[in-house]
Formats: structure tokens, C-alpha cells, sequence
């Protein structure tokens, strides 16, 4: 069963398509990222579906129930039982922790609510209940904007770049401890973001957008490892791009021979995750360290390859090769084809 | 680090554009608030040349605008000293009792000018003349000057002081070249505030006996009714405001003193006086005494030594009630029409919007004589019914003092950005209960506050009430006024002391709110 689901939308604003048919299903107790470059049109997508602005076409469901029929709001935001969280939290000044976690509650509910359960469910002390919202630092705060959202027990909580006014040591944690909270209630949520390790470590789906479209929905493994466009595949992690030819399923480039899969022939680009290059003493291609990027644990390198092709390497920290080293490298598993841009 | 954000959210707000109705009722606000420049313009515009001529190229034209000019720069220039050298004290040194100073200093403004004026002048006549008028205006106005440099002071990013101890700076040298540059545009604000209540300034220098665009146009008006005169002072001293509007804007120019990196600012640390630290108290004490010590003692005195102490006292409790009645009418109307502008402003901004709020600014630049003298001619030309009435009094307060509200009303609603509401409706609250759940209680202080501000300024206010008021009423200002004038210094004591008592909480609560407040942003008048 889906708790979402998203047919066809468009909205434009003047000659921009912030939307360009967007299609997007969540099921129950799902976690889903939508992820993508700044003015790709993912907080519109997730404002419609919140029911702050109409669509042009389209329809969204919730719950079966729908609420956006032909571009058309049916159901007003207050009757949708959606969970909204912005991005800087948005806590009533006015109102101490536990009058905002009890706002929308009626009033019997606000008397029975246990203000303390849903405070632990995200970290946070039960003491805090007393507090004012700029007594709170900023992670504090965005975990009892997600407690106020969870209150009502919406079955879709939508988290507009909640982590990313945070600092990034508190990001991670908190991004963590929201997740968990939401997996507890057995809601789903549909976080928008435009970190890739917030959308990969967090999300069981993840949905790449690009240009108002959502251009690859899949597992954060196989968006990660099988993107489905170079745009992906950029945007998803870094990579190389080399050109090769493939000839009888073997394709040949600057970093060796290899079978690929596929009906692709002819000229191609080939795509290849840093941490599938190896330092190799026994690979048959040669390189030079043209420099690194050091990251303590581990570092990028950047080789030259051939005919100045650059090769990214992940090694270990304590393995990195000094710079104008000559290294040998192998390819370890399948690199992603692309068609070659024109 | 940077983060990539996604355009703001309000930006979908400016496609929709403001409901028409709510900018017809804007725009109807602003053309209230315009009604005496559009006089002056008019008249200016109309008069007859030689009329113009034969009044305006006089001996006394040229010694009324000397007097104006000058009083003018010294007046700015000694508020610019006293309030460098007392916010320094009180923000960045160990000065004992630096709280206590703070709320001493901004308390001149909760003495009205012309009490202040009449303060000294009845102990000692040597204040009349250019050297006590530059004094008195001086210990009347300059917190105006003091609470944006304090402002600015907190607000500085210590680690530009830092940097310049690091390259080799002294302390002076890092005041003088980092320091002050960042308070230009406080320094400037507030010297602007204090050029135009100079300019308005009625009661004070009359008696201290110093002739002034002001004191002549009312003398014009009061004494001779001579029209024309009148008049064309009154544009003469529009086009001065104008002027000194135009000068602080260029001075300030465009450029900006903001912090640009991100995080909470630290504040910075204060500098220790040494052994200087108790002789230093001697600055404040000092202009705290002249500025209030001396008016206060001077009523005091003349309350118990007085030979009309105790006349016309049957006179007081209504004469408050009708200041009170005036005051409270005009605040909250004040705000009714503030609304609208604030709504228009913050909720759908627009460049419609931004010229409505500015309208309800330029009235607060004209000097009370001005506003009353159009109101004046405007109703005696196309509603006789209303002149003298309490109608058109109300209506000068509002043109004069809207334009507090209007800042108090911009400043809270902006504290109730849209994203709450939308919160509360993802909630399953409703719009009406959203208006009064969140909306109502988070501007309710701010937009109290900014009726208070109006309701102070409508019960001191002297100028306007002497010549706008229906025949018998009597407000505190006016009462004091005729009393003191006839010398009857007892009986005009108490009048005095309960217009400073009455300003005194909202003067307190001047000196809170604007702490941690960004120079160039004043909630100031």
C-alpha cells in the first residue's frame, strides 16, 4: 500500500517549469529522499504535495484519498494529516517546547499528550518540555519541530531541508535520531534535501531530481551504483568519465579492456566510482599521482591516465603515494556505460 | 561552510501580488499622511512671485535661517560628542554601574523639550540666547543619537577590533579607524533625528528666546495672521528638512556594515579604565544632571516655593483625563492605520507598498507648525465644519506620530514570518485559529509598544495642540504652556511633572528594546 502517491504534476511559475511531470509513489513506513541541485523544483514538489500551493496539472494522492485532482487542491492543508517540518524548524516563539509539540491537538488530547515520550523518541531530555524555543540550540530545536510534526500521528511526515542549517558533526546525529523516530511511529517521510549522504545514509528510496523531473528513483545502493544518467551519476558521489569503444560487449579505454554489459556499441562514455580503481602492482595500466584529496581516513587521488585523462583513486589514509609518483592501477567491478553527449 | 538553499520561500509571494483591497487601503493611508506636503507643495507652487519675493528677501528671513542653520550643527555636533563619549562608557568600558547609567541616559527623552527649556530658564536667564538653546535642545535630543550608537556598539563583530590589535594598531588609533567608521551610519541616524526635532522645535526656544523658522511661523500665524509669511516659512523650512534628509542619505551612502560570516556574533570584551574607572563616572553624572537632575529640581522647587503653587490644581485630573482621552484615541488609531501599511509591506512586498509605507514616513520629517498650519488651511478650504473640532487635532497626531506605529507594526509582523502558519495549518488548525494562535500573540507586544510610542508623543505634544485644539480644551501640554508663560510657576509645575511621569515606562522600554539592535535600524522616532 502507498501512503503518496504523485501522478504527472507540472507547475510553472512565468516561463520557469518548476515541475515538468513529476511521478512519485511512497509506501506505508517508508523513508524516501527527494535529492537534487538547488532549483530543481524539489521544495515546490514537496509544498503541493503539504497543500501551501496548487499545481498546474496533475494529481496527488494521500492515503488513498485525493487531495490534488488536475492541478486542483481538494483537500485543505489542515485536513490532509501531513506532518511539515521547514527548514529552520519554525517553533512558535511564543510558546515554550510543550505547547509547541501540543499545538495542533485538541484540547483533551493536549492534556493527555505524553509531551515526555515523544521528547525521548528523539533525544531529547523530558525537561526540556519547559523551555523556550530560543533556549534551545539549533539541533534541539529541529528535533521538537519533528516531535510537534510526529504528535498528531500523520501516516507522511515531509521534511523540507531540516539537517542543513545545522552544523555538519550535528547534521549526521540528528539526521539519525529523526529517522529513528519516524521508523518508531511507523510513519513515512518524505525528506527533500540536497546532500547525497544525508539522502544515501538516511533513505530507503531515493529519488533524484533534476530540472522539475525526477530522473531515477531507486535504492540508495543501486542509484549509487547503477545511475541512470551521467547527471546521476555526478551529482550522486564522484566518479571519472573516460571515452571508450565497445566492440563485441568488451569495452576499451585508457584504463584497460573490460566485458561490459548491454546492448551499447561503438563510441561511448564510461563511468567509474573512485573506490572501483585500485593501486595494483600487477595492473596493466600505468599512471601518474597527479595530486590528492586527503580526507584522514581515506583520500582521493586525482591520476593522470594516457593522454591526460584524469582517474580518480580512493586509497586508504595511510596508503596515499606521493605526488608525480608513477602507480598501476586495475578496475575492479562493472563501470556504468553512458551513450557519449554530443 | 556554504550550503546551497533553494530560492527563498517568500519570492512566491511577489507573483501573487498584494489584494487590491488591502493596497486601495493603503494607498488611502499614505495620501492621509501626504495631506501637509501636498499642501506646501501646492502653495509653493501657486503662491504669487512678488509676494514670494517681498517676503522671503528680508533681513529677518536671512537672521531666521542663520539662527536655524547654526543652532542646528552645534546641536548635532555636541549630541554626536556626548553620545560617542557616554555609549563608549557604558557598552565598552568597566564603568561601575553601567546598567543604571543606560537607563539614565535615555530617560531625557521622557523630559519634553519645552519643560526642559522652562526648567532652566525659570532659574536662571543666562540660558537664553544661542549658547543655552544649543544646551538645552542638546540634553533634550541627543539619546536619539546615543541609543542607535549603543546599539551599534553591541552589535560590532569584536574580531575587527582584533585584527586590528593584531597588525599593530593602538587602541585609539583602532577606535578612530575601525571603531567609528562602523558607527557612521547610527551616528548619521541619529544626527538626522535630531536635526529634525530641532527644526520642529516650538516651545523650548521660545522660551529661551531664540527666534527660529519655527517660534517666527508661529508668531506669523498666532500674532499678525499674516497668511502669506506664514506660509512661505513654512515651505522654507519643509525644503531645510528635505535638505538635511538628502545630506544624511548621500553621507550614508550605500554601502554596508554588515557582518559576513555566519554563527551567533560573541560580544565583545570591555575595556578596562584602570584608574580612571571611578573619575569616568563623572561624564555621565554629569550630562544626567543637566538633562534631568536640573528640570526636575526646577519643577520640585518651584512647586514649594511658588507663589501660584496650588492654583488651578481642580484643574488637573481633567486636564489629564483629556490629555489621556487624546493620547489613547490617537494610539490606537495610530495602529488601525499602521495595519494595513505593515501587512502591505512585509506580507506582500512590492514597490506600491514600499512608497505607501515611505508616505507615512516623510509627515514624522515635517515640524508639527507645518503639519497644523496645512491641516488648517486644508479644512478652512474644504471642511469648515471640522475646524477647531477634535477631528482634525486627532487627525494631525495620526500624520505626525503614525509613522511609530508603522515601524512597530513592520518590525513584529516581520517576527511572524508566513513558514508559522504554514506549520500551523499542516497541523490541522484552522486560518482563523492560526490568526489568533500564532499570528495575533506574536505581534501583540511589538505593535503595543509601537501604540505606546505614539500615545507619549500625543501627550507632550505642544505645537500642533496650541493651534489645533478646540477653543476649551485644555491638555497637559497646552495647560503647562499657558501657565508657565504667565509666569505662574507653581501652578505649572505639576502639569509638567505628570507628563514626565506618564512618559517614563515607555521611555524604560526604549532603553531595552534596543539592545542587540543592528546599527541603521532604529526603532526611534
Amino acid at each position: 500500500m502507498s501512503v503518496l502517491d504523485v501522478r504527472g504534476l507540472t507547475r510553472s511559475f512565468g516561463p520557469v517549469r518548476a515541475l515538468d511531470g513529476v511521478d512519485l509513489t511512497i509506501a506505508d513506513g517508508e523513508v524516501l529522499a527527494v535529492l537534487g541541485p538547488s532549483g530543481c523544483g524539489k521544495t515546490t514538489l514537496l509544498r503541493t504535495i503539504a497543500g501551501f500551493m496548487p499545481g498546474d496539472t496533475g494529481e496527488v494522492i494521500l492515503d488513498d484519498r485525493p487531495v490534488l485532482v488536475d492541478g486542483r487542491s481538494k483537500v485543505a492543508t489542515r485536513h490532509r494529516n501531513v506532518g511539515y517540518v521547514p527548514q529552520e524548524g519554525a517553533l512558535f516563539p511564543h510558546l515554550d517546547v510543550a505547547a509547541n509539540i501540543t499545538f495542533g491537538l485538541d484540547r483533551p488530547e493536549r492534556r493527555r499528550a505524553d509531551i515526555g515520550e515523544l521528547l525521548e523518541l528523539l533525544d531529547l531530555d523530558p525537561s526540556l518540555a519547559r523551555r523556550s524555543p530560543h533556549e534551545l540550540s539549533g539541533g534541539q530545536q529541529q528535533r521538537v519541530a519533528v516531535a510537534r510534526a510526529l504528535a498528531r500521528k500523520p501516516s507522511l511526515l515531509l521534511l523540507d531541508e531540516p539537517f542543513s542549517s545545522l552544523d555538519a558533526s550535528l547534521r549526521e546525529a540528528t539526521g539519525r535520531a529523526v529517522v529513528r523516530a519516524v521508523r518508531a511511529t511507523g510513519a513515512a517521510a518524505l525528506l527533500v534535501t540536497h546532500d547525497q549522504n544525508e539522502a544515501l545514509s538516511l533513505a530507503d528510496v531515493v529519488a533524484v531530481m533534476s530540472a522539475g523531473r525526477v530522473v531515477q528513483v531507486g535504492a540508495p545502493l543501486e542509484v549509487y551504483g547503477r545511475p541512470a544518467t551521467p547527471f546521476v551519476a555526478s551529482f550522486v558521489g564522484s566518479g571519472s568519465v573516460l571515452p571508450a569503444t565497445i566492440t563485441d560487449g568488451v569495452a576499451d579505454s585508457v584504463i584497460g579492456r573490460f566485458p561490459v554489459s548491454g546492448q551499447a556499441a561503438g563510441d561511448v562514455d564510461l563511468f567509474v566510482r573512485p573506490e572501483q580503481v585500485r593501486l595494483d602492482e600487477a595492473g596493466e595500466v600505468e599512471a601518474t599521482v597527479a595530486g590528492f584529496d586527503f580526507y584522514g581516513h581515506d583520500a582521493c587521488l586525482h591520476l593522470s591516465v594516457g593522454d591526460h585523462h584524469e582517474v580518480l583513486c580512493r586509497v586508504r589514509g595511510d596508503r596515499v603515494p606521493g605526488e608525480g609518483q608513477r602507480v598501476r592501477i586495475s578496475v575492479d567491478g562493472a563501470a556504468t556505460v553512458f551513450e557519449r553527449a554530443t | 561552510m556554504t550550503t546551497t538553499v533553494d530560492p527563498p520561500r517568500t519570492s512566491r509571494r511577489v507573483h501573487d501580488g498584494a489584494p487590491v483591497a488591502l493596497l486601495l487601503i493603503g494607498v488611502a493611508v499614505a495620501l492621509f499622511a501626504l495631506i501637509p506636503l501636498l499642501h506646501v507643495v501646492q502653495y509653493a507652487a501657486t503662491v504669487d512671485p512678488d509676494t514670494a519675493r517681498e517676503q522671503l528677501f528680508r533681513p529677518r528671513i536671512g537672521m531666521l535661517l542663520r539662527n536655524t542653520l547654526g543652532l542646528m550643527v552645534a546641536c548635532v555636533a555636541t549630541s554626536v560628542v556626548v553620545s560617542v563619549a557616554c555609549a563608549w562608557l557604558v557598552v565598552r568600558t568597566d564603568l561601575p554601574l553601567a546598567g543604571l547609567w543606560h537607563v539614565l541616559l535615555t530617560a531625557p527623552l521622557a523630559v519634553p523639550a519645552f519643560v526642559n527649556g522652562f526648567g532652566w530658564v525659570s532659574l536662571t536667564h543666562s540660558v537664553e540666547g544661542f549658547g543655552g538653546a544649543v544646551m538645552i535642545v542638546t540634553l533634550s535630543y541627543f539619546p536619539f543619537v546615543y541609543l542607535p550608537v549603543c546599539a551599534a556598539l553591541r552589535g560590532l563583530d569584536p574580531s575587527h577590533e582584533e585584527i586590528a590589535a593584531s597588525v599593530g594598531l593602538t587602541r585609539a588609533a583602532t577606535f578612530l579607524r575601525v571603531v567609528m567608521p562602523q558607527l557612521r551610519p547610527a551616528i548619521l541616524g541619529g544626527s538626522l533625528l535630531v536635526a529634525l526635532h530641532m527644526f520642529s522645535e516650538f516651545g523650548a526656544l521660545k522660551t529661551l528666546r531664540f527666534p527660529t523658522f519655527t517660534t517666527a511661523i508661529y508668531d506669523q500665524f498666532n500674532t499678525t495672521f499674516n497668511g502669506p509669511a506664514a506660509h512661505l516659512s513654512s515651505a522654507l523650512l519643509v525644503l531645510l528638512c528635505l535638505v538635511v534628509l538628502l545630506v544624511e542619505l548621500r553621507l550614508r551612502g550605500r554601502r554596508r556594515y554588515a557582518r559576513t560570516s555566519s554563527g551567533s556574533p560573541r560580544t565583545a570584551d570591555r575595556a578596562g579604565l584602570g584608574r580612571l574607572r571611578w573619575p569616568a563616572l563623572a561624564v555621565p553624572a554629569a550630562v544626567t544632571c543637566l538633562a534631568l537632575g536640573v528640570p526636575i529640581y526646577s519643577l520640585v522647587h518651584w512647586m514649594q516655593v511658588g507663589s501660584s503653587t496650588g492654583n488651578g490644581l481642580d484643574q488637573l485630573v481633567p486636564t489629564a483625563v483629556t490629555t489621556v482621552s487624546y493620547a489613547a484615541a490617537g494610539a490606537l488609531l495610530s495602529v488601525v492605520l499602521a495595519l494595513p501599511v505593515g501587512l502591505l509591506v512585509v506580507r506582500h512586498p512590492s514597490l506600491a507598498g514600499t512608497l505607501v509605507e515611505r508616505s507615512t514616513y516623510t509627515a514624522n520629517a515635517l515640524p508639527g507648525i507645518v503639519v497644523a498650519l496645512a491641516l488648517i488651511t486644508v479644512t478652512i478650504e474644504y471642511a469648515t465644519g471640522l475646524y477647531q473640532t477634535a477631528i482634525v487635532l486627532v487627525a494631525a497626531y495620526l500624520i505626525m506620530f503614525m509613522s511609530r506605529a508603522v515601524v512597530s507594526v513592520r518590525a513584529s509582523l516581520e517576527q511572524a514570518p508566513p513558514v508559522l502558519e504554514s506549520v500551523a495549518r499542516s497541523l490541522g488548525v484552522s486560518g482563523l485559529a492560526t490568526t489568533w494562535r500564532v499570528t495575533v500573540p506574536i505581534v501583540m507586544p511589538g505593535i503595543g509598544a509601537g501604540a505606546a510610542l505614539v500615545f507619549i508623543a500625543i501627550s507632550t505634544e505642544l505645537t500642533a495642540t496650541l493651534l489645533l485644539a478646540p477653543l476649551e480644551t485644555k491638555t497637559l501640554a497646552t495647560e503647562f504652556w499657558s501657565q508657565s508663560s504667565a509666569l505662574a510657576y507653581g501652578a505649572a509645575a505639576p502639569y509638567a511633572l505628570l507628563m514626565i511621569v506618564i512618559s517614563m515606562p515607555a521611555v524604560y522600554l526604549l532603553s531595552r528594546t534596543t539592545q542587540g539592535q543592528r546599527p541603521g535600524r532604529s526603532v526611534l522616532p
